[in-house]
């Protein structure tokens, strides 16, 4: 259990977090409101990429799929449909979530590093399909010229950046408050265990396999709810959206940020963007060099994420020992065990019995 | 609860009809034979020990009949059916549950959540447990009532990966004993454990319910004649003898087979 302090210090951040998203529009220019639009739809992608590899135990590359799935269909819904958001969400999570359940026989069997090689030819061949389907996706000229979005019917519509960041905060924050219930029902407690030890389930009568199709079917849906807010933020939508490098930014942001906690996901990708999108605007052409020394610094400093640095800071200040041991992977045993306590070193692809 | 109490049945078991039947059961790894034909009859409610030394293939024969590990030869009846082609999960829910020789914990969950998870199944799953009354009382009131059981009340809120392995290996057998198994595999689950928790180990198993068959693994031979009412002997994948402790006790064969293991 994370010690009771630690916990409040998490949650104060959380508020001083929210508190400052709603009042970043008045703060900022335009331009740096929409960058910011587009980081709340890429957090939320990374909170899809965290649950699936930090709380299912299925390391992925491939979220870019349902997200596109997501983009495109809410796209098309804009430009030929309506342009009500409620509408093109619902859509999105549709798109997404029917892409996602194509994948899942070939997601769900595969352990480890496999799942990130398939996930990896399937973000892959989504991006080569939208270039190549031009009657449907524009090719790679990619499709443009959707009405600004009206968030309900009788709603204005959507015509400033503040506004548009606003509703996407909106969405974003309301499928989080959603996320995180579901994931501290049963649900929650069921994939954890699957991560676990899978064969342990199995004993126990589970099917492990349909839990994690639900899984990757619901993470699914709440990429292609982030894809039909990528076209209400930009209104446009192409294949550059959703190449490799967007799927290894949110993977290392789901890991720096502590892969088994959500706001550690947002908090993760927040960061990798900005590291991308500002820091390299001081040293132009290094983002790579940059996004790879963040890895490393974070990977060495905070081996379960950045967000248990909190829990660790805690434990330092009442005398005990460092934040987790440094060297020591990120490991997929979730946030929870106090600092400095030991914590049997989990090696190895699940159920195979290789553990403690 | 017939004979809940008594530790010793003798061989009046033999006489109730078979739980579990292993026919000609055989597994291979490559070119060891883990299991090489061997046969099993556990009877309804009977407590039958599996012994012989190390690589004897117990284990192995445990995975078996658990489903974990898949047949190359022979078949296993249970309760009346043909389940040598169920998986593991299947069998699971026909009341087969086990233990392992490396207690196999769900170790970011507290062991009250391992015993609720162990015991969702067998709860009706999510619409047995939809409303928190029921959740109350069909998962977590059985789940506490378990860990005392077990002796881990204490516990019950401690994350499984801070337990000590003895601890472990109690939460893993209150999480076998939340599914209500007809079927109980117990795969040394003495080994690691102190004194005390050895003892409260024995009175669990000589309380338990005679409506669960226990085939249980172990090393500790004075448990072993003690709570059981059939002893299997294995050596290196063969059935050496089976009969009542105290003809195996006496048995030359089984002396001889572990000799020459010694040896
Ligand atoms: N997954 C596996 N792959 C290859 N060989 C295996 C595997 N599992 C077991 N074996 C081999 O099968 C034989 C029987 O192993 P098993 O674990 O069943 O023995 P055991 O009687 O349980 O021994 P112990 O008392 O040491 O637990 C051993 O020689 C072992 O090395
Ligand atoms: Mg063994």
């Amino acid at each position: 259990m994370t010690p009771r302090p630690s916990r409040w210090l998490v949650r104060a951040g959380a508020v001083a977090a929210l508190a400052g998203a709603v009042a970043a529009p008045w703060l900022v220019d335009p331009y740096t409101t929409s960058l910011l639009a587009r980081t709340l739809v890429l957090g939320l992608v990374g909170v899809s990429v965290a649950i699936l590899t930090g709380v299912a135990g299925l390391p992925t590359l491939g979220q870019t799929g349902p997200f596109a799935a997501g983009a495109y269909a809410g796209a098309l819904v804009g430009l030929h449909v309506c342009p009500i958001g409620l509408v093109q969400v619902v859509t999105g999570a549709a798109a997404g979530a029917l892409f996602a359940a194509l994948t899942v026989p070939l997601v769900v069997h595969a352990r480890g590093v496999v799942v990130l090689m398939i996930t990896l030819a399937v973000g892959e061949l989504t991006v080569t399909a939208a270039s190549r389907w031009r009657s449907v996706t524009g090719g790679s000229d990619g499709l443009a010229g959707m009405p600004a979005v009206r968030p309900v019917w009788g709603m204005g519509v959507l015509d400033s950046d503040r506004e548009r960041y606003l509703y996407t905060l909106v969405v974003v924050a309301a499928l989080l408050a959603v996320v995180l219930i579901v994931l501290r029902t049963p649900a929650g407690l069921l994939l954890r265990a699957c991560r676990d030890d899978e064969a342990r389930m199995r004993a126990s009568g589970h099917r492990v396999t349909g839990y994690l199709a639900a899984a990757v079917v619901a993470t699914g849906a709440l990429a292609g709810v982030a894809g039909a807010l990528l076209v209400s933020v930009q209104q446009y939508v192409s294949p550059a959206d959703f190449g490799f490098e967007v799927s290894a930014l949110l993977l290392l942001g789901a890991v720096i940020g502590g892969v088994a906690s959500v706001g550690g996901a947002i908090a993760g990708t927040a960061l990798v963007i900005a590291v991308r999108d500002w820091l390299s605007g001081m040293l132009p052409g290094h983002a790579p060099l940059l996004l790879g020394g963040l890895f490393v610094v974070t990977a060495y400093l905070f081996p379960r994420g950045v967000v248990s640095f909190s829990a660790g800071a805690v434990a330092l200040l009442r005398g005990g020992s460092r934040p987790g041991s440094a060297r020591r992977v990120p490991d997929r045993s979730g946030a929870d065990p106090a600092p400095g306590a030991p914590v049997p070193a989990r090696v190895g692809p699940r159920g195979s019995g290789v553990g403690t | 609860m017939t004979g809940s109490a008594s530790t010793r049945v003798g061989p009046a078991t033999s006489g109730a009809p078979a739980l579990l039947t292993a026919t000609a059961l055989t597994r291979r790894y490559g070119s060891l034979t883990a299991v090489a034909g061997v046969d099993l009859r556990v009877a309804a409610g009977e407590r039958h020990a599996l012994i012989g030394p190390n690589g004897a293939g117990k284990t192995t024969l445990l995975d078996l009949v658990g489903g974990a590990v898949r047949a190359d030869g022979g078949r296993i009846d249970y309760a009346g059916r043909d389940v040598t082609r169920l998986g593991p999960v299947r069998r699971a829910r026909l009341g087969i549950a086990r233990t392992h020789q490396r207690p196999a914990v769900w170790s970011s969950l507290t062991a009250r959540e391992n015993v609720e998870v162990a015991a969702w199944r067998q709860a009706g799953g999510l619409r047995g447990v939809r409303t928190p009354g029921r959740f109350r009382s069909r998962l977590r009131e059985p789940a506490l009532a378990l860990l005392d059981r077990v002796g881990l009340a204490d516990v019950a809120a401690r994350t499984a990966a801070h337990l000590s392995h003895g601890q472990r290996r109690q939460l893993e057998i209150a999480m076998a004993l939340a599914g209500r198994p007809r079927l109980l595999l117990l795969d040394e689950p003495a080994a690691g454990l102190s004194g005390a928790e050895v003892q409260r180990l024995v009175t669990l198993l000589a309380t338990l319910s005679r409506e669960v068959a226990v085939l249980l693994v172990e090393h500790r031979l004075d448990l072993v004649y003690a709570l059981c009412d059939t002893v299997t002997v294995l050596r290196d994948g063969r059935l050496v003898a089976s009969g009542t402790p105290a003809e195996i006790r006496h048995s030359p064969a089984v002396r001889r087979a572990y000799a020459e293991a010694v040896r």
